[in-house]
């Protein structure tokens, strides 16, 4: 058996590796792992609380703000102000997180994702006008083609001129994100790594000029995203069919739902406009954050540092047997969840969100399709491309509802010792951080992050991740150019740099490594 | 573009990161973010960005081949930026990225080979500067900054720090134009940080627009307040950056305009001596950030 190896994957944020055993052209096996460990819980030790706020959000800089809720929530909890936080504190909370993720979906979807279906090169044979085509085929002909080839080869299928039209997009989608970090700086001082929340609500509060500077920004987001984000899913979709029926995954689906519309201190009860649930084995339920345990059996942790988050540790132990990630395996009620845009559509559509149901049927519709292709590779970029849409309407109505000249923030004092947790959903999926205080200092913080939920190695009981299940039985046209395994693991915007490999049965490919 | 552009290659290569600095690329105005990718940075020069891992279409062995083939086909004649520190722990194998003869890439092995035959390296962001978040005390990864990784490897490539968490787009286009244009900078273009000082030559407090409330004595007590954010912590005092002219996100805002205190994110000295970010600068820990 040979292992090709696809190592690093780009286009994702962080470093992570994907390995499968192909054995006939399908993959019998598959294993994920994270290759860098940073130590963010044990650098916070000994902290004062209220770093955790700003220092957290170093976690990612593709989506620093829902760390920055995740870390506001946790410590309003332990410093005793979740109820507190004013209206307004509230509301622009919500504007800042709801701005980064217009910002990471459309960098996602266009960025990240759309050089595995877009053939830039057709602009080569470009005949108009448009002075960002014209430059792109400039750039085509003078032959220097980094950082757009080399690229997996073979399986191109938009024709010439939608091929032209996503190019121009992609184009046209850099500077919409660039505008969502605009929006976002509105109140949030500057992005990534914003400044806008704290403890007790955030640092800043309305005035007619910013509401009306963030209305204007996301307009224009919302038109783009109605007009050209969401018809360029449908395009790719039909054009990749295969697409909506790969990459199911786990269809266990975890989501702790996010922008508050009220300060319910039981998250279970808590109204969000991301509603909160958990579907297990086909059955919806309430997600509670009590629920989650990690395990450490096949990551390269001390044993002793399985347990729940609020109570766990972080000891590195790089050399551990049988390890092979530096993530945990983060369980829901002993269950493997996948988390992310899929999940949290799941579980609004099954909610009975009628907001939620009306896009999602009807781009369904536009395609034809079923409720069960939104399970696959494709689902997975029209649900985040909706939520751009509806956030870009929704944030309009929240800085509608701001009160310039009313309190944003309350005082948030550091007790002598104290316990919290903030969980909440960020563009890649549901995010936890725990808290425990102890004379005034951070005694331990732990975080539970997306991707650590999606790109888990197998657990104690041997049960493969969601990403590692995704991969499995998926079959490989080509192992010399296996994009269908980097569309499945892109489709779930890993918040890590990956490598994926592959192992063929029968070729030692170019790059691999051993014969098993 | 036509032919007689003249093509610089460039590596961007991310250890540990948070790809923040990336992302702050991506939101770069004047040359937009088209300019610097597809057309000429500055009049006749095209960066032919060899290596950047959050957008390159590539990924897996033909990727890290270029990173191998540029450091030996290409010696001398390459930009090596760096984002994130260099993990050194356990043999540099808490940060690996692809991998050769079946074995890990330590990313220290990696930034080593690329940056001895690199012409300059430029560390962007804070990380990569001097350490930052991600050697925070107790630095569990071992990681260093570029400078003092080249240092312990005995790497002579000169570096040129651009710092900030992440740094402002500005400042490292504006890095590398200086580089195109004018030459490698002199010893008396950069602080002793190694910073441009066309960037970095300004101190935060000194031109902070709520300095007259500094200087009238008018100090906010809790976020929110008008006045000067120096018992909320603000770093300004100790910080060098021209945020207060240039404000991010296309001129939006910054920091301290949005009512945050600075937290000194373009410091050698972020996080450590910088904590507790929201506790005013005492004279204890004043003198320990002279000293240091």
């Amino acid at each position: 058996m040979a292992k090709v190896v696809i190592d690093p994957m780009s286009r994702i944020e962080g470093h992570l590796k994907v390995e499968a055993v192909v054995e006939g052209g399908v993959v019998k096996e598959s294993a994920v792992s994270g290759t860098l460990f940073r130590g963010f819980e044990i650098f916070l030790r000994g902290r004062d609380p209220w770093d955790a706020q700003r220092l957290t959000e170093r976690v990612c800089g593709v989506c620093p703000a829902v760390h920055g809720m995740a870390a506001a929530q946790n410590l309003d909890r332990a410093l005793g102000v979740t109820e507190k936080v004013p209206p307004n504190g509230r509301l622009i909370r919500n504007i800042i997180l709801a701005c980064n993720y217009l910002q990471s979906h459309i960098l996602h979807f266009y960025a990240l994702a759309a050089l595995d279906f877009v053939d830039v090169t057709a602009v080569a044979d470009y005949a108009g006008n448009d002075p960002d085509l014209l430059a792109v085929k400039r750039f085509l002909a003078s032959g220097a083609l980094a950082p757009f080839v080399p690229r997996y080869e073979g399986d191109y299928r938009l024709d010439k001129k939608q091929n032209i039209e996503l190019t121009r997009h992609y184009i046209q989608a850099l500077r919409m994100r660039a505008l969502a970090h605009e929006a976002l700086a509105v109140f949030g001082g500057k992005m990534p790594h914003d400044v806008g929340m704290v403890p007790g609500g955030v640092i800043c509060g309305p005035t007619t000029d910013k509401i009306m500077s963030i209305i204007a920004k996301v307009r224009a987001i919302g038109e783009f995203a109605e007009n050209v984000y969401i018809p360029d899913v449908i395009a790719v979709a039909r054009a990749y069919p295969d697409y909506a029926s790969i990459g199911k995954g786990v269809e266990n689906y975890l989501a702790w739902g996010v922008f508050d519309e009220d300060l319910d201190p039981d998250l279970t009860r808590r109204k969000r406009y991301f509603p909160n649930g958990v579907i297990i084995d086909g059955k919806l339920g309430k997600a509670d954050p009590e629920k989650v345990f990690e395990d450490v059996k096949h990551s390269w942790y001390a044993d002793d540092c399985a347990g729940a988050p609020a109570e766990a540790q972080t000891i590195p132990l790089p050399e551990k047997n049988g390890a092979y990630s530096w993530l945990k395996s983060p369980r829901y009620d002993n269950a493997v969840c996948e988390v992310g845009p899929l999940a949290r559509t799941m579980v609004a559509y099954r909610s009975g969100d009628e907001a939620c149901r009306a896009e999602v049927d009807r781009l369904l519709s536009a395609l034809g399709a079923k409720a069960d292709a939104l399970k696959s590779v494709l689902g997975r970029h029209a649900a985040r491309a909706i939520e751009v849409k509806r956030l870009a309407g929704k944030i309009v109505k929240w800085a509608l509802s701001l009160k310039p000249g009313e309190p944003f923030c309350v005082e948030a004092p550091v007790p002598d010792s104290g316990v919290g947790y903030g969980c909440v959903d960020g563009p890649r999926g549901a995010l936890g951080h725990w808290i425990e205080i102890s004379e005034k200092k951070i005694a331990r913080y732990q975080l539970v992050v997306p991707t650590t939920w999606n790109a888990s190695p197998r657990d104690s009981q041997g049960r493969p991740g969601p990403m590692e299940q995704a991969l499995m039985g998926i079959r490989v046209k080509d192992v010399d150019n296996p994009f269908e395994l980097a569309r499945i693991v892109r489709s779930y915007d890993p918040c890590l740099a990956c490598s994926v490999h592959v192992l063929d049965a029968h070729r030692n490919l170019k790059g691999a490594i051993r014969i098993a | 573009m036509a032919s007689q552009v003249k093509q610089i290659p460039v590596v961007w290569y991310q250890a540990a990161s948070c790809s923040g600095d990336s992302v702050a690329l991506l939101n770069t105005t004047n040359p937009n973010v088209r300019q610097v990718l597809v057309d000429e940075i500055v009049p006749g020069v095209h960066i032919n960005l060899l290596f950047q891992m959050t957008i390159m279409a590539g990924q897996g062995a033909p990727i890290i081949e270029i990173l191998q083939t540029t450091a030996v086909a290409k010696k001398g004649e390459y930009l090596l930026v760096v984002e994130g520190t260099i993990p050194t722990a356990a043999n540099g194998m808490m940060g690996t990225s692809g991998e050769k003869n079946g074995r890990p890439c330590p990313m220290a092995e990696t930034v080593a080979d690329l940056g001895r035959n690199a012409m300059a390296t430029i560390a962007a962001g804070t990380c990569a500067s001097f350490g930052g978040v991600f050697a925070a005390e107790p630095n569990p990864s071992g990681s260093l900054g570029v400078r003092d990784f080249f240092c312990s490897r005995g790497i002579q490539t000169p570096v040129i720090n651009v710092p900030g968490c992440p740094m402002h787009p500005d400042w490292l286009v504006g890095t590398i134009a200086h580089i195109l244009l004018f030459g490698l900078h002199r010893p008396d273009e950069l602080d002793d940080a190694g910073r441009p000082l066309e960037f970095y030559g300004v101190q935060i407090h000194e031109n902070c627009p709520r300095r007259p409330f500094f200087d009238a004595g008018k100090f906010a007590k809790k976020i929110g307040d008008e006045g000067c954010l120096y018992q909320l912590g603000c770093k300004g005092p100790v910080s060098y950056a021209d945020c207060p002219y240039r404000g991010f996100n296309n001129h939006t805002n910054w920091c301290i305009q949005a009512g945050s205190p600075c937290h000194g994110c373009t410091e050698p000295d972020f996080p450590d001596k910088l904590s507790p970010l929201y506790q005013k600068i005492t004279e204890e820990r004043l003198a320990r950030f002279v000293l240091a």
